[in-house]
């Protein structure tokens, strides 16, 4: 109710208003385009390479998800995006704006477009929550009226309204998040940056933060980066997600794709906690060659998010005695991606069963009356 | 007992005192804050980075804080005459005192700036906050409470400094306690004195306390 009634005001306000319909879905600004990035620290046992040859476009409005294990250069990359990095080598262009040459003054232009919100909040513990939400404005020199209004409306958008007074030491950490996003967008940025920001967060703040930041996105259209080291988080909002590895790209593409065919070693390694091993048991049983006659085949159909798991299909084609050992299939956007398991006969026709899934592929034999 | 003309010596050596280290203690914020803002954000890695120039004024305030005040009071006496046109006195006393205490304060309050997170001045960078900005809305602010903690310790150790400043003839309290109680063997007017000396730095002490807990608890 108070969410419905604060979009509202922002439209009212002019905020939304200036957008089209049409420029909302598919906005215009927001993008970030990498071109042979590279960043080498130096340190006094040699260089280290934090970031090597990235090439990647981030288009506008999409919600962008960036993985890897610490140390992959995923907060390197994000704080190019607002040069609280610089590379060492390649170009950062924000809406085809080259922003490796900026003055003092270009830069916080551009950082005025740009919010960006932290693993710990980053809020400062001398001022009230309605004063580390102004400051953005205050240090751009916008007149004291519309500071009011503007942190009123951003307070009311991340549903902190009451607590304009409070200090930031008096808040639980969801809270402090929230006026840590209230504080990025109250410059009505083009583009938010999320530097792990629901990892200091219990699950259930977690979903609320990644809640309002998904619906942040659908109203505002504004293009989302976040960095993060739980898959879930990436599953939850992102559009698009790029593995990073050693600072390399490992991979990109969309969530369903990367998420349900992973190609590489390093996305295999992330999502390893997420994917389900054959079950002990089984596992024990299972052997390579049939050794009696009521032997039943294991097979294992992969759902990669381009064909739909058909239960119908299926059970004609695995006749009356198929039986369905495990089926972890999970919807991403909209797309099926997981994995069953079956039973067939030893007398079935495989054939036809493995194309029901995007890959199948027959795992062993295994004795049915051990089960 | 004290003689009415000894509490009236006594109440103007106390009003002395708390000239010369009031406005000393004045002076050493002044300068000390600036001075520690310098030293501060012109290092290497700091906002203003200015390596070399970094290095010198560290030097010199090092120079300044290895000085014993005592030493520090003689070797001043020509630019205390140029700056108070005389070397007797309590402003005399106040530019020796204010030139000691300046770096120690600063270097007191160095410490408290670098503590600031900086997870904050990298926030503040992305909001959009010019370097000037940093300071006043964030360094400043934030490091206040340790700012406040340490210009307590800073005017306790003038308190000191001052009854030193009063064996060159400023006058104050130390002053007063050395020709009676040192000089006269007049034992109740240095208790007097070390009463007094007491209560003012339990004074100082306590309020400065008190505000540091104040700002904490916000």
């Amino acid at each position: 109710m108070t969410r419905a009634v604060t979009i509202t005001d922002l439209r009212a306000s002019g905020h939304v208003a200036a957008l089209p319909d049409a420029a909302r879905a598919h906005p215009v600004a927001g993008s970030v385009r990498f071109e042979g990035l590279g960043k080498t620290y130096r340190s006094g046992g040699g260089d280290v390479r934090a970031l090597d040859g990235i090439d990647l476009d981030i288009r506008p409005g999409e919600v962008f998800g960036i993985i890897g294990r610490s140390g992959a250069g995923k907060s390197t990359l994000i704080r190019t995006i607002n040069r609280l990095e610089r590379p060492t080598s390649g170009r950062v262009l924000v809406d085809g704006r080259d922003i490796g040459d900026l003055s003092e003054s270009g830069l916080v232009a551009l950082r005025r477009r740009i919010g960006m919100i932290f693993q710990h909040f980053n809020l400062l513990a001398a001022k009230t929550v309605r004063e580390n939400v102004a400051l953005p404005l205050r240090v751009a020199g916008v007149p004291r009226a519309e500071i009011e209004a503007r942190v009123a409306e951003a307070l009311d958008l991340v549903g902190l309204a009451d607590k304009g007074d409070t200090y930031p030491s008096r808040l639980s950490g969801g809270q402090k998040q929230r006026v840590g996003i209230a504080r990025a967008l109250v410059s009505r940025p083009e583009i938010l940056l999320c530097d792990e920001a629901t990892s200091a967060l219990d699950p259930e703040t977690t979903l609320s933060i990644l809640t309002l930041l998904r619906d942040i996105n659908a109203r505002l259209g504004l293009t989302i980066v976040l960095i993060t080291h739980e898959m879930a988080v990436i599953r939850e909002i992102c559009d698009r997600v790029l593995v990073l590895e050693a600072g390399r790209i490992a991979e990109t593409g969309p969530v369903w794709q990367v998420f349900g065919a992973p190609r590489h070693p390093a996305t295999q390694a992330l999502l390893a906690p997420l994917l389900k091993n054959l079950p002990g048991d089984l596992a024990a049983r299972l052997r390579a060659d049939p050794r009696g006659p009521r032997d039943e085949v294991i097979l294992e159909l992969r759902y990669a998010g381009i064909t739909r798991p058909d239960l119908g299909a299926l059970s004609q084609a695995l006749g009356p005695r198929g039986r369905l050992l495990t089926a972890d299939i999970d919807s991403i956007q909209g797309r099926q991606v997981g994995r069953v398991l079956i039973a067939a006969p030893a007398d079935a026709d495989l054939a036809p069963l493995v194309h029901l899934g995007d890959h199948g592929k027959v795992l062993g034999h295994a004795d049915p009356a051990d089960d | 007992m004290l003689t009415p003309q000894m509490i009236d010596r006594l109440w103007q050596a106390f009003q002395d005192t708390a000239l010369m280290v009031g406005v000393s203690a004045g002076i050493a914020v002044l300068a000390g804050i600036p001075l520690a803002v310098f030293l501060v954000t012109s290092g290497p890695q700091g906002i203003f980075p200015a390596p070399r120039l970094n290095r010198v004024v560290g030097t010199i305030v090092n120079g300044f804080r290895a000085v014993p005040f005592i030493v520090l009071l003689v070797a001043l006496i020509p630019l205390t005459r140029l700056l108070a046109g005389t070397t007797i006195g309590v402003w005399a006393a106040i530019v020796p005192l204010s030139i000691s205490a300046t770096p120690f304060f600063a270097r007191i309050a160095e410490v408290s700036l670098r503590e600031v997170d900086p997870g904050l001045i990298e926030a503040a960078q992305s909001i959009g906050c010019r370097r000037w900005h940093i300071v006043r809305h964030v360094l400043l602010p934030e490091a206040l409470p340790g700012i406040v903690g340490g210009f307590t310790i800073t005017v306790v150790s003038m308190i000191g400094a001052s009854a030193m400043a009063g064996a060159v003839g400023a006058g104050g309290l130390g002053d007063v306690a050395i020709r009676y109680g040192y000089q006269r063997f007049d034992t109740t007017v240095m208790l007097a004195v070390i009463a007094i000396l007491i209560l003012l730095v339990s004074a100082v002490q306590i309020a400065g306390d008190v505000t540091v807990r104040r700002l904490k608890a916000r």
